[in-house]
């Protein structure tokens, strides 16, 4: 019996693996323990990979995101229950931003939703929150008529393929028109093989790219991800890690849950209002708390980009002070960003000190150093011109 | 990567090497490989007295940031201010890239010299540390 418990502890304990896992490790990729997955989070080089999705192109595996589906005559109403953007806008084959809030207006988790077809929709999902989310999506619209919830987390590998080399690189692997899908639509195709495989353009990185499901046998997975690292040899593409999907995603200022957005902050404050569809026609779990904030004024604090100004480098959970040394804030992810080669971070701090080139400090191990309160996002890709 | 015999090793993965009554003071390859990309190394001023097992100063990649200890008391002589604007030397040649040299505060410091790893010892420490 002590045996048995035992088996069941280290099971309990064991890190998750995706499809890809032996894979990372030919690769010789650093692993880390992500949200309870054994991930990589570089395979020889944050910079480098970070780099190549800048200027050419890199394949992230992202198979740990959770997939949700919601299905049935009852599905929209659900969608629109559950979550805070206007699911009837969407067009099949068009995805959006999202999130699943709390009755405070705080964050569940933060979501893409798909739309498949006429009442089929698929929410992607957090790794570190999967379980959380799915009791939530359960208990917030299990009840309601017409609708089956359906987690397929399992059944997909999910790479990410990134970068102003993305379609030329996926383009080799496929006869759908890649050029014909706008940004966050997403078509069904062949892939390597492969049939049905959803297409979307979408991503994590701020950089134009693809993410693809795949199928998550370990054969199928390893395959796709030999041939997507030798379409893109041309473009020096690169394998990369979580590492390198951080500081890009922050260089972009995309929110990163448990960071910019958790159980402790609502929609308002972190900026994320023009996802927020309180006129779309139904109440969805968390829109009466953030009416009754938009009515007293709105936020307290809000979500502000910093760069650092002086040597020094601000970290997550590091204090944000007025130039005087009084702690006003906190910084939600901070880290050197190597594209733009400025040290940047994301911060909380009361409203009257969020308008740009407020001078702030960011107490260093110690030491104060001094920031200033910057536009976000700190990177934009640059605008397509023609035909390059 | 194989460490060399003539250094001296700490738990905190710093190396040292004194010949005489001096000394240079780096960060071993495992340190940089743990750490990755490094973009930042803040270092002691010329004069400083660092005490052995004390903090120094500190070390920063892209992911984290990370304290340095002083293997060896004594005073510090000279800093290598090339990596204030290329940190990333110490990617490239941890071995070789010193971070400070020192004068050994008195011919009785040598003596803890021997409670630091040597290079085999070292090796055997990390291999327990990564677990294989």
């Amino acid at each position: 019996m002590a045996n048995l418990v035992e088996e069941i502890q280290n099971e309990l304990r064991a890190l998750r693996q995706t499809a890809l896992n032996t894979v990372h490790r030919t690769h010789k990729a650093k692993m880390v323990d992500f949200g309870g997955w054994d991930m990589p989070v570089e395979y020889g080089g944050l910079i480098r990979e970070h780099m190549a999705v800048r200027t050419g192109v890199g394949l992230f595996d992202v198979s740990h995101m959770g997939d949700i589906q919601l299905r049935g005559p009852g599905s929209l109403a659900a969608v629109q229950r559950l979550l805070m953007n206007d699911a009837s806008k969407l067009e099949t084959g068009q995805a959006h931003y999202s999130a699943m809030l709390y009755e405070d207006g705080t964050f569940v988790d933060d979501v893409v939703l798909h739309k498949l077809s006429e009442n089929d929709f698929l929410i992607v999902i957090n790794a570190g929150t999967r379980e959380k989310d799915v009791q939530w999506i359960r208990r917030q619209i299990g009840a309601m008529p017409g609708v089956h919830i359906n987690d397929f987390s399992d059944y997909y590998t999910q790479l990410a393929i990134q970068g102003p080399k993305a379609e030329a690189t996926l383009q080799k692997l496929t006869s759908t028109n890649l050029s014909e899908i706008r940004n966050y639509w997403f078509k069904w195709g062949q892939v390597c093989g492969c049939h049905n495989v959803m297409i979307a353009r979408t991503g994590y990185t701020g950089e134009d790219g693809f993410e693809i499901y795949i199928p998550s046998d370990a054969p199928t997975s390893s395959r796709v991800w030999g041939e997507v690292l030798a379409a893109g040899e041309e473009f020096g593409i690169l394998p990369c890690g979580l590492g390198s999907r951080n500081t890009l995603r922050l260089e972009s200022a995309m929110a990163l849950y448990g960071h910019e957005i958790s159980d402790e902050i609502n929609v308002f404050e972190a900026g994320l209002g023009r996802y927020c569809k309180l006129d779309k026609g139904t109440d969805f779990v968390g829109s009466a708390a953030l009416r009754k904030i938009e009515a007293e004024g709105g936020p307290k604090r809000k979500l502000v980009g910093l760069e650092m100004v002086e040597r020094g480098i601000g970290r997550d959970g590091y204090a944000v002070c007025s130039p005087d040394g009084a702690r006003i804030g906190v910084v939600t992810s901070g880290s050197p960003a190597p594209f733009v080669k400025k040290n940047i971070a994301m911060a909380y701090v009361p409203v009257s000190y969020s308008t740009l080139d407020t001078e702030l400090a960011v107490e260093v191990r110690g030491a104060l150093v001094k920031a200033k309160v910057v536009a976000t996002p700190f990177y934009k890709k640059p605008k397509k011109t023609s035909d390059t | 990567m194989a460490y060399s015999a003539a250094y001296k090793y700490t738990k905190t993965h710093e190396w040292v090497c004194v010949e005489g009554l001096a000394g240079s003071v780096g960060i071993t390859d495992y340190a940089q490989s743990s750490l990755g990309d490094i973009v930042f190394v803040e270092l002691p001023k010329i004069g400083d007295k660092v005490q052995a097992g004390k903090n120094f100063g500190s070390v920063e990649s892209v992911k984290a940031v990370s304290d340095l200890y002083a293997p060896v008391s004594g005073t510090v002589t000279e800093i290598n201010e090339a990596l204030n604007s290329a940190p990333e030397t110490i990617n490239a040649d941890a071995n070789l890239t010193w971070l400070y040299k020192f004068d050994v505060a008195d011919a009785g410091e040598l003596t803890s010299l021997a409670t630091l790893l040597d290079a085999s010892a070292y090796e055997t420490f990390v291999s327990e540390e990564t677990g294989h």
